[in-house]
């Protein structure tokens, strides 16, 4: 089975404390460690557990610049087969639906029987997935915990509902999923992982590659345009307790005992 | 002359001569022996390197102390005195031995130079012997088969219990004993009887008893039971050397080897592979152990050599908290698949995965490398790089919880494993109250200082750990040392990292730690977290020397630097909690209490697990990470222990002892009853 993993380099949530920049409109990110989006690297293993029982390829693929590359090298590290590197100068300031079409071009170069994105991305909004299926003409799950190959043309997908039911699903191939954390258990790359993949090729297509308008996809290309970016102000309600750890677990333990939370 | 006919001479039913079985048993014996033996060995051979010829005059002083003067014995009193009389006893009987095999074919045979007074006393030392050793088989099989000691146990997912063996084996030797005596007795009471007089026996001893039981008995019984006890003793002899390498009683053999090549240096972790340099890491096909042979030939000599007298287990933390580890079973269970892979007939089996054939990950994760299991064995078998090797073996195949995956990359990303900012690590020292009277220069922009104080991760970033790093600083202050800090600089220690076997990211962390202390231009390093102390000192190279506070402060005391006030709470009762890195690892036991016992007016207890065998708190670093399947926490058994002891202050001097045992007094619900605080703090109240 060939199996295309859509990944996302993203500011890494654990190891960041987040600041807004000057102007206002983004983060502050000198000071950012960045990384694969956690969901991303539970789609890969996914994908990598698919092939390890039926065979077939892993190939990851991002729309990001050069230091994308280093989160190919690390899907590559856990066991993806290819990397593609989809960077232009045109592909700035996409909004969802313009990285879509990149993938899209890139889907259509190729000849994947499966998709995978991550249910959605640290700083994204969960819409590639969906926007890139549609692109496709593919079906689509959303949110998927279950994965199992029946056979060359089916598979069998099972979502998470709200509330905490399980849904199963008979899928066609081709077709894309967004996987969801706790399908599997990715597996640990190291430095050392790292390195063994850091001679291989991966291939960086534009613009031009992949056969794209330019006009469709980047700044120009873009329908939705981020206008502002900041930390909600405290609602009615809210409040923020102060103090060292123990003194905050204090008052909050107060807070709980005088509602009637704890005895 | 003796009446009685030697085995040598002596013809069955008068016509075949006895000296026949005389050399058939031991030509036979000693072809198998040396066959088994061989057989043994093809495991060492494919196994990996190992660089155990280093430091002869310590080698040789560990045969001395721990092979042939047992001294890590008697740690178990009726255990230990009976193997002392066993071994002692086969030491003293193995001339006896040698000499009875020739016997078998040179009637009245005596070994060279034991013809004389020599002789004499040897004969008189070898009967006390012989009874001796029998006297402790039957003490060690009534602890066997009555007593029952709870570590021989075999709990029932470990396999069957091991009593049978140990019991076969102690009828055996009896077996040995009685029937050298018998061979004796009946001769002296034959000759008592032919010439009125016999040789002299040692009074009360086995012969001696045996002579009087037989004496009276005619000729002919006597000379049946001489040569029939002959026979009995030789081919028990030559059995019991060709069962020995069968199970656990193949220490008898390659206990002295394995003493011999037992580890020598302390607290540090073994190369990934001996005789591949760091900067050839990157080369090697595969890392740590993943299949048997991927062991080094004296780890596989440690399963070897394993007694399974359970000690070990017994005093491992992990195992008495019910994590699923049992050190004495990583031991069993690496031997039995190596009698299983490679028979002692026909085809060598390859091995699988051996955390997935007979360990399991949760299993190799448990251990808190705290070292309590290699302080203990007698044998010098060692567990700690056992476990590293094995881990780095599951990190190589990505096989890490994600518990720990995440520090792991917090550690890569950000130089900790909380995944704090680098610029932040400093923050602790400009806390306002403290900034005011303590002024911490940041070896950063030129700024020099003669030692250097390495925070380490959790002193730097633990909200409530910072107060040791303060502490710590004021301590320097006061003594007078002109101490400076890394600042963002300083990247975690990673003791825990190459533990745990991520053995490339430990590389790189060491890599810039080095790079900035030495470009710091200090000329001492001292550190308050003993596993930064441990790696700094152990696992690291090329760095000026490193000093523990506990060192600095006891030091300091003596020269005057520091003085200290009368005790605050006299009426409190102090006990110290040895740190596993501090102790065990680096042997500093006695600095921290004398730090303590300079404090005038402070009372202090010691617990009964102390010093070397310190019970570890939970294990520092990523283990702080790791969620184990457990029944209680160490701490929580740890903060009973200091109870127990009637201590009402547990002084540690390590900050993840300090988080530990703070946990296991609010789990063991003993908050106002016991509280634990680190050494610096101890100190810095009582700073005159």
């Amino acid at each position: 089975m060939e199996i295309l993993v859509c990944v996302k380099r993203v500011p890494d949530t654990a190891e960041n404390e987040f600041e807004l920049n000057s102007a206002g409109n983004d983060l502050d990110r000198d000071d950012l460690v960045y990384s694969v989006n956690e969901w991303d690297n539970y789609a890969v293993e996914e994908a990598i557990q698919i092939v390890d029982k039926v065979g077939g390829n892993v190939t990851v693929v991002t729309v990001g610049d050069d230091e994308s590359e280093e989160v190919l090298r690390r899907e590559m590290a856990m066991g993806a087969n290819n990397g593609i590197l989809l960077s232009d100068d045109a592909f700035e300031g996409s909004d969802g639906k313009g990285i879509a079409t990149i993938l899209k071009a890139e889907v259509e170069k190729g000849n994947y029987d499966l998709i995978l994105t991550g249910a959605q991305a640290d700083e994204g909004a969960g819409q590639v997935g969906g926007m890139l299926a549609a692109m496709l003409d593919y079906p689509y799950a959303s949110l998927v915990n279950k994965l199992e190959v029946l056979g060359d043309a089916t598979i069998k997908v099972g979502r998470e509902i709200e509330g905490g039911n399980q849904e199963m699903n008979e899928m066609d191939l081709p077709c894309v999923l967004s996987i969801q954390t706790g399908i599997n258990e990715p597996r640990y790359v190291g430095i050392r992982g790292i390195r063994k993949v850091a001679k291989l090729d991966i291939p960086v297509k534009g613009a031009a590659d992949l056969g794209l308008d330019a006009s469709t996809v980047g700044e120009d290309g873009a329908k939705v345009k981020r206008v502002d970016y900041f930390v909600p102000d405290m609602g009615d309600g809210a409040e923020m307790l102060e103090g060292s750890t123990d003194e905050i677990i204090a008052q909050l333990i107060e807070r709980i005992k005088s509602k009637g939370g704890l005895a | 002359m003796s009446p009685l006919i030697g085995p040598a001479s002596f013809k069955f039913f008068g016509v075949f001569p006895a000296a026949v079985f005389s050399f058939v048993i031991p030509v036979v014996g000693v072809a198998f022996f040396a066959y088994i033996m061989a057989r043994r060995l093809a495991p060492l051979v494919k196994a990996a390197p190992d660089n155990r010829l280093n430091d002869i005059p310590r080698r040789i002083k560990n045969l001395a102390v721990i092979w042939l003067a047992q001294y890590r014995q008697p740690r178990y009193r009726v255990a230990g005195i009976c193997h002392i009389v066993i071994f002692a006893g086969f030491l003293i009987l193995s001339i006896r031995s040698t000499s009875l095999v020739i016997i078998g074919l040179s009637d009245g045979f005596v070994l060279p130079g034991f013809d004389g007074v020599v002789g004499s006393i040897y004969n008189f030392l070898k009967d006390y012997a012989a009874t001796a050793v029998f006297i402790a088989c039957i003490v060690a099989a009534w602890r066997r088969l009555v007593t029952k000691p709870a570590r021989y146990a075999v709990p029932e997912k470990y396999g069957k219990d091991h009593t049978a063996e140990a019991v076969f084996v102690l009828a055996i030797i009896s077996t040995l004993m009685i029937s050298e005596s018998l061979f004796e007795a009946t001769q002296v009471a034959a000759e008592e009887a032919a010439y009125g007089h016999g040789v002299f026996l040692a009074p009360l001893s086995l012969v001696w008893i045996f002579k009087k039981l037989v004496s009276g008995m005619s000729q002919g019984v006597l000379q049946g039971l001489h040569i029939l006890m002959y026979y009995v003793h030789d081919l028990t002899f030559f059995f019991f050397l060709c069962f020995l390498p069968m199970g656990k009683h193949f220490h008898v053999i390659t206990s002295i080897f394995n003493v011999f090549f037992m580890r020598i240096k302390k607290g540090n972790i073994k190369p990934v592979k001996h005789g591949i340099s760091e900067e050839e890491l990157d080369e090697l096909e595969s890392f740590g152990v993943k299949h048997l042979e991927d062991f080094t030939w004296k780890h596989m000599l440690d399963f070897y050599s394993c007694a399974d007298c359970g000690r070990c287990s017994d005093q491992c933390p992990a195992n008495a908290v019910g994590r699923p580890l049992s050190p004495r079973f990583i031991t069993i269970k690496a031997r039995d698949l190596i009698f299983k892979n490679y028979p002692l007939s026909g085809e060598i089996y390859k091995s699988k995965l051996l955390v997935e054939d007979i360990y399991t990950e949760d299993e190799i994760w448990s251990c808190t490398t705290c070292g309590a299991c290699e302080e203990e064995c007698p044998l010098g078998i060692e567990y700690i790089d056992k476990m590293v090797d094995l881990r780095r073996g599951m990190v190589d195949e990505g096989m890490v919880p994600q518990s720990l995956q995440k520090p792991l990359k917090a550690l890569e990303k950000r130089g900790n494993p909380y995944g704090m900012m680098e610029k932040k690590r400093a923050d602790w020292a400009s806390e306002k109250e403290f900034a005011a009277q303590c002024d911490v220069k940041i070896l950063e922009k030129g700024a020099t200082a003669d030692t250097l104080y390495f925070v380490d991760s959790i002193s730097s970033y633990d909200d409530n750990i910072q107060e040791i790093a303060r502490r710590t600083a004021k301590i320097l202050d006061r003594a007078g040392v002109d101490f400076g800090i890394l600042g963002k600089a300083e990247k975690d220690s990673a003791n825990e990292v190459i533990r745990f076997g991520e053995e490339m990211l430990f590389q790189d962390l060491k890599g810039q730690n080095t790079e900035a202390i030495l470009e710091s231009g200090v000329k001492n390093i001292v550190t308050a977290d003993p596993h930064a102390y441990n790696a700094l000192k152990n696992d690291y190279q090329g760095l000026p020397p490193v000093k523990h506070i506990s060192q600095l402060i006891t030091e300091k005391i003596k020269s005057g630097a520091l003085t200290l006030k009368h005790a605050i709470h006299p009426e409190k009762v102090y006990v110290y909690h040895d740190p596993c890195y501090l102790g065990r690892h680096n042997g500093i036991y006695e600095d921290p209490r004398e730090a303590l016992d300079a404090i005038e007016g402070l009372r202090r207890v010691e617990m009964e697990k102390s010093r070397d065998r310190s019970f570890c708190c939970g294990g520092g670093g990523l283990m702080l990470f790791y969620e184990p399947e457990e029944e209680v926490r160490m701490g929580v058994l740890r903060v009973n222990m200091a109870a127990e002891a009637g201590a009402t202050v547990i002084v540690t001097a390590c900050p993840f002892c300090l988080v530990n045992i703070q946990d296991g007094i609010k789990v063991a619900g003993k908050e106002g009853q016991i509280e634990a605080m680190d050494l610096t703090l101890l100190i810095e109240q009582h700073l005159a």
